[in-house]
């Protein structure tokens, strides 16, 4: 910095000198109006929590019997937490930056002293809660209507979905940083989302599936983290049982992170 | 702290975008507790020049200071001291009026109370009303309250009644006017002239990137001291730019007597701002 502390230097430490307790502060009140700002949009809140319990619903009633040798209700289960990850965490974390970004919100809140570490680290906080709210109403949901069995590891599988939020929120922030309007966030989102999903097997059996297909799903980050839930849910294995997927969900994580390095903006993109 | 301490110090600043030069060369110092109107003509430069004082640019060469502060380098505890009002920038559209100035208050360290500031901005009784249901004015009033809401020592106001009608504007200019009677050092762009006449302690007009007059509006409109003579001879206009308007007008008039006609539409005229404006930002390129 200048050599010119002159005056006004005190106020100018306030701020940064809070220590430990106003950074918390901060953080804190940065995931509640994140929360508020959430529930408060209506039509992205549907989309992005009621969703995914919703086609659970639908296709809980469908399919019966069992999928690849075990219960439908349980592989669907397991298919709907992989893809309500992917949707909250990747599309709905994607479309909405972008959007603040072109409104200029996110320009506007550089000015302001919140840090943008901050900011960023409460956008993925933020995006937990909702996951993980929206994790316990898809369970509960296999509970009540379909008997659903109750996952083997409750921290596996709590283990797995963190890693699972973290990346995909990495793929999230690097999608944002590419896509240049906010009018054609969503459809470019979900034109990701959606044939992943159904790609990966979150609707169902892949086995049946044409041999090119498959070969693409083997390059999927969410067919690895359905792969992984499936694990702890259904045989109480942890991360350690495959580090192969765990690498590959954490490769396309740190991909995404790395192109947001280079790329994500706060400022509008379009004039 | 002195009237006199400045409160932003510019050098040599200089900006391009590829080839286009978008600043080129820029001095000045803008003073503490003054309002500074930053004039000109779209594309002249005053949003780029303003972009890089927030801290939103990084300049090409030069030398810039904000209450002793590089921008570019600025710790977020600068930014408690600034206020911003952006050109374009909405505020969450589905939040009301209180909670858009709670969720800025949180953000600093030592807010103003949220009651207070919306009051002062004019939108008490729009508090609980959510901000897409606000006309035009009244969000640039919001944009205005979140920008005061840290209690800044120093506040950008980039085009701040572009669009708007004209009672919007002189309230507008009211709010301005009680900013300054606060205390604030406020930066002003804009391209409307009886707004930098109007509100404005000192004025830069800014064309293709350099400052072409800075000053008072007053010491503007002095640096001209040519008056303008018109009238109609033998059915053609006549105008005769001078700086002796006494003498002119008695040899015309005289003249006039002697031969016994009348000086059909005389008429003579000081030049507004707006004539020293139009003037400076008319002239051809110095190249």
């Amino acid at each position: 910095m200048s050599s010119s502390h002159a005056e006004g230097s005190t106020a100018r430490d306030a701020g940064s000198r809070g220590g430990l307790g106003r950074t918390l502060a901060l953080l804190g009140h940065e995931v509640r109006m994140q929360q508020l700002l959430f529930w408060r949009n209506r039509e992205s809140a549907v989309f992005v929590f009621v969703f995914p319990p919703m086609l659970f619903l639908l296709l809980g009633s469908v399919y019966s019997d069992t999928i690849d040798g075990e219960r439908a209700v349980d592989v669907l289960l397991v298919g709907m937490l992989g893809y309500g990850c992917a949707n909250t965490a990747l599309a709905g974390l994607a479309i909405s930056l972008v959007v603040r970004r072109e409104s200029g919100m996110l320009k506007r809140l550089r000015a302001t002293p919140l840090p943008a570490w901050t900011y960023l680290l409460a956008v993925v906080l933020s995006t937990l809660v909702v996951f993980l709210l929206q994790m316990a109403v898809t369970i509960l949901l296999g509970f009540l209507l379909f008997d659903a069995d109750a996952p083997v590891t409750w921290v596996g599988l709590v283990v797995v979905l963190l890693l699972g939020v973290a990346a995909f929120a990495g793929m999230g922030f690097g999608v944002a940083s590419l896509i240049r309007s906010d009018e054609g966030a969503s459809a470019v989102v979900n034109l990701i989302v959606l044939p992943m999903a159904f790609l990966s097997g979150s609707f169902g059996s892949t086995n049946d599936y044409p041999e090119v297909l498959q070969k693409i799903a083997e390059a999927l980050p969410l067919t690895y983290l359905l792969r992984l839930t499936k694990e702890a849910y259904l045989h109480g294995e942890y991360l350690t049982s495959d580090l192969t997927a765990v690498a590959v969900l954490a490769a396309w994580g740190a991909a995404g992170y790395l192109v947001a390095a280079k790329r994500f903006a706060w400022q509008p993109r379009e004039k | 702290m002195s009237p006199q301490t400045a409160a932003i110090r510019v050098r040599s600043l200089r900006k391009s975008y590829g080839e286009h030069e978008a600043i080129r060369g820029l001095d000045f110092d803008v003073l503490t507790g003054e309002v500074f109107g930053l004039l000109g003509p779209n594309g002249a430069g005053k949003t780029t020049t303003v972009e890089i004082l927030e801290g939103y640019r990084e300049r090409d060469e030069g030398d810039v200071e904000v209450l002793g502060v590089d921008p570019w380098q600025a710790s977020s505890g600068h930014r408690e001291r600034i206020g911003v009002v952006l050109q374009h920038s909405q505020l969450p559209a589905l939040l009301s009026v209180r909670e858009v100035h709670s969720m800025f208050a949180g953000y600093y360290a030592r807010p103003r109370d949220v009651d207070e500031v919306i009051e002062l901005v004019g939108l008490a009784d729009k508090a609980e009303a959510q901000v897409k249901t606000l006309s035009g004015g009244q969000k640039r009033r919001l944009d205005l309250g979140v920008a005061l809401i840290g209690d800044p020592a120093l506040v950008f106001l980039d085009e701040p009644t572009t669009g708007f009608d004209p009672s919007a504007r002189r309230s507008a200019w009211e709010l301005v006017r009680s900013l300054r009677s606060l205390g604030k050092t406020i930066v002003l762009t804009t391209h409307y002239l009886d707004e930098a006449q109007q509100l404005a302690d000192r004025v830069a007009v800014i064309r293709e990137g350099q400052v072409v007059r800075i000053g008072t509006p007053q010491e503007l409109i002095g640096v001209t001291p040519e008056v303008e003579v018109r009238y109609r001879e033998n059915g053609r206009d006549v105008v005769v730019t001078t700086s002796e308007p006494t003498r002119l007008l008695a040899e015309l008039t005289g003249a006039a007597l002697a031969e016994g006609r009348e000086l059909e539409g005389l008429e003579v005229r000081r030049p507004t701002l707006e004539d020293v404006y139009l003037g400076l930002v008319d002239e051809e390129p110095a190249e």
